[in-house]
C-alpha cells in the first residue's frame, strides 16, 4: 500500500497490435482494467470510424435483446443474473449469438401471433354459446312454475307460439359492453318506436375484452323485431355501439344443433393448450441465454468502441493504441498482450511525455472512503502528497470533538458495526436508496467516528448529557461546608454556594481522566468548559495547520524545488510558529504555572496577545515570565521579517536563474510550475502574483483559520447543551410519577426520548459535525500543502452489469 | 383465524433495536438511582419538605425512581420479546411465498 502515501507513477505509453490479434488483446486487457486508452481519433465523427460496422451490428442485436427481455417480463418471467462473467466472444460466436437471437426472436413472434388468434377465435365461439344457451330463456316455452320470474320482462314472442300473426319476427342477438346497456335501450326505444323487445342478461362468467384485456361481465342481448327497416335500424345501432352480434336461428331444433356444433368446435381448440406449451418453453430457453448473451454483446461493443480510438498505421499494418499505465502494470499489460495475440506479435512501448498523467491511487475497502472525502474536494495532482492516511485519524478525531458524547457515540458505534460485519450480506449491498448507500459505502468512517467520539465523551466526562462517576470526584463539598460552616438559614437563603478551592481539602487535584463530574452539577459549568473548549480548538487547530505545512516538504522534495523549502517552508513556518505557535506556548504555560492561588491575578493570555502586536503593555495585566516583553518583541518581528522574504524569494530567485546561464537538465515529469519554453517578461509577472496571492492567503490565513478551528468549541457547546435539553425536557417527565403508574408512564417517554436522540442529536447533529470537520480538513488543513487539480485515471474495465 | 402477523419486518426491527436500548439504559439508570448517585438529582422529583430531617427522605425517592426504571425496563423486555415473535413471523412468512 506503498500508493497511499501519494499517487502511483503512471507512463504514457504505446501499444502496437496486429490487425489480426487486435479484438483479443483488448478483451484481455479489459478483463484485467490496467488501462486507460485515449482517444486518438478525436476529431473524426462516429459514423466515419472504422469499426462503425461492428458497433451497428452490435447495436441490433442489443435491440433484439431488449424485444426478448419484454417478451419475458410481460410473460411474468425475471431473467436470471449472469452467475460468472462471460467472456467477450471471437467474431464466429458473435455470428452465432446473432443468428441464435433473431431466431429465438422470430420464433417468439410467431408463437405469440398464432396463440393470440386462437384465443380471439375461443373467445368468439364461447361468446357465441353463451347468447344461444341465454337467449333460450327467453324463446323457450313456458313451463309452468320453474319459469324464473326474476327477469322482470314478458317472455319474447316466441314465432312458434304466436305463427297466427303476419308479421315475421326476427332476432338480433349479441353481447355489449355493461356500461353501454342503458344507452343502447334507449335508443333503441327511440328509434324503433316499440316495434321490438330487447332483453338483456348477464352472462354468468366474465371474459376478458379484447381491446384492454381486463376481465368483463358482458351482457347478452336478445331483441325480437318485425319488419325489415326496424331490422335494418337495429343492426346499424349494434354496430355504432360496438356489440358482437351472432346469428340465432329461429327454431329451437336449430338452435340446440347450434349448440352441440359451438361445443364441438370449442374442444377442437385444443391446440391451444400446444401453443401455450411451446410458448413456455421458448421462454425457457431465452430466459437461459439471455442473461450470457446480453454481457458478452456489452463487452463486445466495448471493445469496438476502444478499438474506434486507435489509430491505423498503414505501412505497419497495425494499430497503434496511446494509454497512461501505471509504471508498476507495465508487465501485466506485457503479459497480457502476449496471452492475446496469436503470434506474441503485440508489444508495448513506454513514450516520454510533458503532460500531466492522471492519478492514480490504489485503495482497499477500507480507506475507499476516505480517500473519497478528499476526493469530492478535488483528485491530488499527479504525485502530490495525499491527505488521504491522515485524514483516517484526524477526520474522526475532529469530529469526535465536536461530538462528544459516550452514548451518542456508542448508538454509531454500534451501527456502523452492524453494517461492517454484514458488509457482504446481498440484502445490504443490493439496497436501492441513495441515502442508504451512502451511509454504507461510509460505514467504516462511521465505524471511526463512533469510536473516537466515546473517547472524547468520556474526555468530557457526558453520557447522554449525564456525567459519569467513575473515579470518585476529586471535589469535597463537606469540607467546604465544615470550614464555613454553612448554616441552615445561610442555606435557606442562599441558593448557589461556591466551593473555594484555595481552602485545603477542598479540591483533592485533577481528576484521573476527563472532567470531574461535580461540573456537571455547578452553576459556573459553561464558563469553565468554554475556556477549556476555546483554548483547546486553538491549540489543535494551530497543531493540525503545522502538520499540514509540514506536508508541503514532502512536496518541495519530490519535485526537485528544494529552494522553496528555504524561501516557502521556512518562512511559512516562522510566521506560524512566532505568532500561533507562541499562543500555544501561552496557554500551555499558563495552565502549568498558574493556580487556583493566584487565580485573582493571573494574567490574561488575551490582552497579552493583543499587546504583543500593539507592542503596548498594560500594567495591571502582570507578566507570565520575566522578560516576557522582549520576547515578544523578537518574535513579531520574525514573523513581519518572514513575509516580505515568502513575497519574494521564489520569484526572485527563478528570474535570477532565468538570467543565470541555463544548464539543460531533464525536469520532473509533469512537475507543478513547468516553465520551460515560455517567454521570460510574461513568466515573471506571472510568477509573481501567484506569489503574492499564495502569500497573501496564508499570512490572513492564518489569523482567519486560527478563528475558524473555534467552531470546535461551539459545536461541541451545541451538542452538549441539545442533549441535556432533550433529557430534562423529555426525560425528567418519566421520572416525575412516583407511584408505580410512574413506571408504565416512563416506556413512551423513553421512546420519544430514543426517536428524538436519533432524529435530532444522531443524525442533525452527526451530518453537521461531519460538515465541519470536512470543512476544516478541505479549508483550513489542505490550502497549506494541496493543489488538488488533478484528474483521475479512469481504466478500461468491463464493468459488472448494470441492467435494470 | 385471526393472523398474528400486525408488523412488518421493518417495524419488527426497530422495536427489537429499541426494545434492547430500553432495557439496557433503564436497568442501568435503575441501578444508577438505587445506589443515589449524585449526579442525577435534578431528575428525583423532591419537594421542599424531603429535604427536612436528613437524607433519608431523598433516598427513598431515588429508590421508588428506581423501581419505576425497572418496572419500565420489564415492559421494554416484553416489547421486544414481541417484536422479536413478530419478526420470527415475518421470515417464516418471507419462506413461504417463495
Amino acid at each position: 500500500m506503498g500508493s497511499l502515501f501519494r499517487s502511483e507513477e503512471v507512463c504514457l505509453a504505446q501499444l502496437f497490435l496486429q490487425s489480426a490479434s487486435a479484438y483479443s488483446c483488448i478483451s484481455e486487457l479489459g478483463e484485467r482494467g490496467l488501462l486507460e486508452f485515449r482517444d486518438l481519433n478525436p476529431k473524426v465523427s462516429p459514423f466515419q470510424r472504422r469499426f462503425v460496422g461492428e458497433v451497428r451490428r452490435c447495436e441490433e442485436m442489443e435491440k433484439t435483446f431488449t424485444f426478448l427481455q419484454q417478451e419475458l417480463r410481460a410473460a411474468g418471467r425475471l431473467p436470471a443474473p449472469c452467475p460468472e462473467s462471460p467472456r467477450a466472444p471471437a467474431a464466429r460466436e458473435a455470428l452465432r449469438v446473432q443468428e441464435q437471437s433473431e431466431q429465438l426472436a422470430q420464433e417468439l413472434r410467431e408463437v405469440s401471433r398464432s396463440r393470440s388468434s386462437l384465443r380471439d377465435r375461443l373467445r368468439d365461439l364461447r361468446q357465441h354459446l353463451h347468447v344461444l344457451r341465454e337467449g333460450q330463456r327467453f324463446t323457450s316455452l313456458p313451463v309452468g312454475p320453474g319459469v324464473p320470474a326474476g327477469l322482470g320482462r314478458e317472455p319474447i314472442l316466441d314465432p312458434s307460439l304466436h305463427h297466427h300473426l303476419d308479421r315475421k319476427i326476427n332476432f338480433v342477438a349479441g353481447v355489449i359492453h355493461p356500461w353501454r346497456v342503458t344507452a343502447f335501450e334507449r335508443l333503441l326505444w327511440r328509434a324503433c318506436r316499440g316495434y321490438l323487445v330487447a332483453s338483456f342478461v348477464e352472462m354468468p362468467e366474465p371474459m376478458e375484452d379484447p381491446a384492454t384485456g381486463e376481465s368483463i361481465t358482458w351482457v347478452i342481448f336478445l331483441i325480437s323485431y318485425w319488419g325489415e327497416q326496424i331490422g335494418q335500424k337495429i343492426r346499424k345501432i349494434s354496430n355504432c355501439f360496438h356489440c358482437q352480434v351472432y346469428g340465432y336461428p329461429e327454431s329451437e331444433a336449430s338452435r340446440t344443433e347450434a349448440i352441440t356444433r359451438l361445443h364441438g368446435q370449442i374442444q377442437e381448440l385444443s391446440t391451444l393448450e400446444e401453443t401455450e406449451k411451446y410458448l413456455a418453453e421458448v421462454l425457457d430457453k431465452v430466459a437461459q441465454v439471455l442473461p450470457t448473451w446480453r454481457v458478452q454483446v456489452q463487452k463486445m461493443k466495448a471493445i469496438y468502441l476502444v478499438l474506434n480510438q486507435c489509430s491505423f498505421d498503414v505501412t505497419k499494418k497495425c494499430l497503434i493504441a496511446e494509454v497512461w499505465c501505471p509504471v508498476r502494470d507495465l508487465t501485466q499489460v506485457q503479459d497480457a498482450l502476449r496471452q492475446g495475440s496469436v503470434s506474441g506479435s503485440c508489444f508495448v512501448q513506454r513514450v516520454p511525455t510533458t503532460e500531466s498523467p492522471p492519478t492514480l491511487i490504489r485503495t482497499n475497502k477500507f480507506t475507499a472512503g476516505f480517500q473519497s472525502i478528499v476526493d469530492a474536494y478535488g483528485v491530488a495532482s499527479y504525485q502530490e502528497v495525499n491527505p488521504a492516511p491522515y485524514a483516517i485519524i484526524t477526520f474522526p478525531f475532529i469530529f469526535a470533538i465536536m461530538f462528544g458524547d459516550v452514548g451518542h457515540g456508542l448508538l454509531m458505534f454500534l451501527f456502523a458495526l452492524w453494517m461492517v460485519l454484514y458488509e457482504d450480506s446481498p440484502r445490504l449491498r443490493q439496497g436501492t436508496n441513495e441515502i442508504w448507500l451512502t451511509f454504507f459505502e461510509g460505514r467504516y468512517l462511521i465505524l471511526l467516528m463512533g469510536a473516537f467520539s466515546i473517547y472524547t465523551g468520556f474526555i468530557y466526562n457526558e453520557c447522554f448529557s449525564k456525567a459519569t462517576a467513575i473515579f470518585p470526584s476529586a471535589w469535597s463539598v463537606a469540607t467546604m461546608a465544615n470550614h464555613s460552616s454553612w448554616s441552615s438559614a445561610y442555606l435557606a437563603t442562599h441558593p448557589s454556594l461556591t466551593l473555594d478551592p484555595n481552602v485545603t481539602g477542598v479540591f483533592q487535584g485533577p481528576y484521573p481522566f476527563g472532567i470531574d463530574p461535580i461540573w456537571s452539577l455547578a452553576t459556573n459549568h459553561l464558563n469553565f468548559l468554554n475556556s477549556f473548549k476555546m483554548k483547546m480548538s486553538v491549540v489543535l487547530g494551530i497543531v493540525h495547520m503545522g502538520f499540514g505545512v509540514m506536508l508541503g516538504v514532502f512536496n518541495h522534495v519530490h519535485f526537485q524545488q528544494r529552494h522553496r523549502l528555504v524561501l516557502e517552508f521556512l518562512p511559512e513556518m516562522i510566521f506560524l510558529l512566532a505568532l500561533f505557535g507562541y499562543l500555544v506556548f501561552l496557554i500551555f504555560y499558563k495552565w502549568i504555572k498558574f493556580s487556583a492561588a493566584d487565580s485573582r491575578v493571573a494574567p490574561s493570555i488575551l490582552i497579552h496577545f493583543i499587546d504583543m502586536f500593539l507592542f503596548t503593555s498594560n500594567a495591571e495585566n502582570l507578566p507570565l515570565y520575566p522578560g516576557q516583553v522582549p520576547v515578544q518583541m523578537v518574535l513579531v518581528v520574525l514573523a513581519l521579517a518572514s513575509v516580505p522574504v515568502l513575497l519574494l524569494g521564489t520569484p526572485l530567485y527563478q528570474w535570477c536563474r532565468q538570467r543565470a546561464p541555463r544548464t539543460v537538465r531533464p525536469r520532473a515529469v509533469g512537475g507543478f510550475m513547468g516553465i520551460t519554453r515560455r517567454g521570460i517578461q510574461h513568466d515573471f509577472a506571472e510568477i509573481f502574483m501567484h506569489q503574492a496571492i499564495h502569500t497573501i492567503e496564508y499570512c490572513l490565513g492564518c489569523v482567519s483559520n486560527t478563528a475558524s478551528y473555534l467552531r470546535l468549541w461551539a459545536l461541541s457547546l451545541a451538542h452538549a447543551q441539545l442533549s441535556e435539553v432533550l433529557w430534562s425536557m423529555v426525560m425528567r417527565n418519566g421520572f416525575v410519577g412516583l407511584s408505580y403508574v410512574g413506571g408504565v408512564v416512563l416506556v413512551p417517554v423513553f421512546a420519544a426520548f430514543a426517536v428524538l436522540t436519533v432524529a435530532i442529536l444522531l443524525v442533525m447533529e452527526g451530518l453537521s459535525a461531519f460538515l465541519h470537520a470536512l470543512r476544516l480538513h478541505w479549508v483550513e488543513f489542505q490550502n497549506k500543502f494541496y493543489v488538488g487539480a488533478g484528474y483521475k485515471l479512469c481504466p478500461f474495465a468491463f464493468a459488472p452489469d448494470t441492467w435494470e | 383465524m385471526v393472523s398474528l402477523l400486525c408488523c412488518g419486518p421493518k417495524m419488527a426491527a426497530c422495536g427489537l433495536v429499541l426494545s434492547a436500548w430500553g432495557v439496557v439504559m433503564l436497568v442501568l439508570l435503575g441501578i444508577f438511582f438505587n445506589v443515589h448517585s449524585a449526579v442525577l438529582i435534578e431528575d428525583v422529583p423532591f419537594t421542599e419538605e424531603d429535604f427536612k430531617g436528613g437524607p433519608e427522605r431523598i433516598y427513598r425517592l431515588y429508590e421508588q425512581v428506581s423501581y419505576n426504571c425497572f418496572i419500565a425496563a420489564g415492559l421494554y423486555a416484553l416489547l421486544g420479546g414481541f417484536s422479536l415473535f413478530q419478526s420470527r413471523l415475518n421470515k417464516r412468512k418471507e419462506y413461504m411465498v417463495r
